[in-house]
């Protein structure tokens, strides 16, 4: 039982590090928690950022990531943001970003991958959904009444 | 009566939106981009300075157009998280070897005290050739000047896994030219910093 266990930790450790970052916490200010598969883990800066993880702000957070595209996205306080889908080829500069602001707010500028093809990176609201044809933009969610 | 409760309270829940503002804004370099906010059925593509779409809570769109202001006011502390805009850096080097010439190590100070000033730097150094020689030897040189550079980024403190370097050889020439050119303007390395 203790083997199995152990063994489920190391595949999971070793599941965690084979997925690719596609982003870096380049800034991190008060309360900022990357919740990744359930778990809620405190942000700092140099965290690698992965696919289906959500960054969550406190009122008093705000952080900044910059992706392998050289797309940048930084959020303000009470913001959640989930990066929901990411492709970037480095020869091509093909790829796809969709990411989606439930609450809160965001600013970003866009990177090779909307340079290379309008609107391959699209940021979705509650309400919306925005393509970006670049390049810097900004997006405000309010929380629900 | 009940039921008449149960229409009316659907009808206002139809009718409420989640409350948003999409904004462009200009870039460091005064460009303009553009936005496109696709909402139910509709579309609208923001592609001036500081226009705005606003969804309202009742449903209700409107298009707007803020002041440098209004952004600094709501976006201001947002805007603040942005990570630095990646910039890049070009150094030379003298012929066939792999140490800098005397202009580039004049600027090296200035492009290291700019890399110092970001919060963890990633760094990709890209070392090119001229297209004296042939395929393996610039492919060599290339590497050697990129490595140069990334020794000393270390030595300036950037911990050795965030630094990259690569060599190019004479595939990537800055100004073409023929085999066998010595061209001082492709003897480089690009220092790209996120």
């Amino acid at each position: 039982m203790r083997k199995t266990l152990i063994l489920g930790i190391i595949l999971a450790f070793s599941g965690a590090a084979v997925a690719a970052d596609v982003g870096l916490v380049k800034v991190a200010k008060g309360d900022v928690r990357i919740e990744r598969a359930g778990a809620k883990l405190p942000a700092t800066v140099g965290m690698g950022l992965i696919i289906s993880d959500v960054i969550v702000t406190g009122a008093d957070g705000s952080a900044g990531i910059t992706f392998t595209d050289n797309s940048l996205v930084s959020v303000g306080p009470g913001s959640v943001f989930a990066i929901d889908k990411y492709s970037f080829d480095t020869t091509t500069h093909a790829g796809e970003f969709q990411g989606s602001l439930k609450q809160g707010r965001l600013a970003a500028v866009s990177g090779k991958m909307v340079k290379q093809s309008p609107e391959s990176m699209k940021i979705r609201t509650p309400s919306s959904i925005m393509g970006v044809r670049g390049t810097e933009f900004l997006v405000q969610v309010d929380a629900k009444p | 009566m009940k039921l008449f409760a149960a229409l009316a309270a659907a009808a206002v829940l139809a009718g409420c939106a989640t409350a948003q503002l999409v904004a462009v804004v200009p870039a460091a370099d005064g460009h303009i981009g553009a936005v496109v906010v696709k909402h139910w059925w509709t579309e609208k593509v923001l592609d001036s300075a500081y226009g705005a779409h606003r969804i309202g809570s009742n449903g209700f769109t409107e298009t707007a157009t803020l002041t440098p202001a209004e952004v600094r006011e709501s976006f201001g502390t947002t805007l603040d998280a942005l990570p630095g805009r990646p910039v890049s850096y070009m150094l030379y080097f003298l012929e066939g070897r792999d140490e800098l010439t005397a202009e580039s190590i004049a600027e090296l100070d200035k492009v290291f005290a700019e890399i110092k000033l970001r919060p963890l730097p990633d760094i990709v150094v890209i070392g090119h050739s001229d297209t004296v020689g042939n395929l393996a030897f610039n492919d060599r040189l290339s590497l050697a000047r990129a490595e140069r550079l990334r020794e000393m980024l270390v030595d300036l403190g950037i911990p050795a896994e965030r630094v990259e370097a690569a060599g190019r050889g004479k595939r990537e020439l800055l100004v073409p030219t023929e085999d066998n050119v010595s061209e001082p303007r492709n003897r480089r390395v690009e220092i790209n910093v996120r």
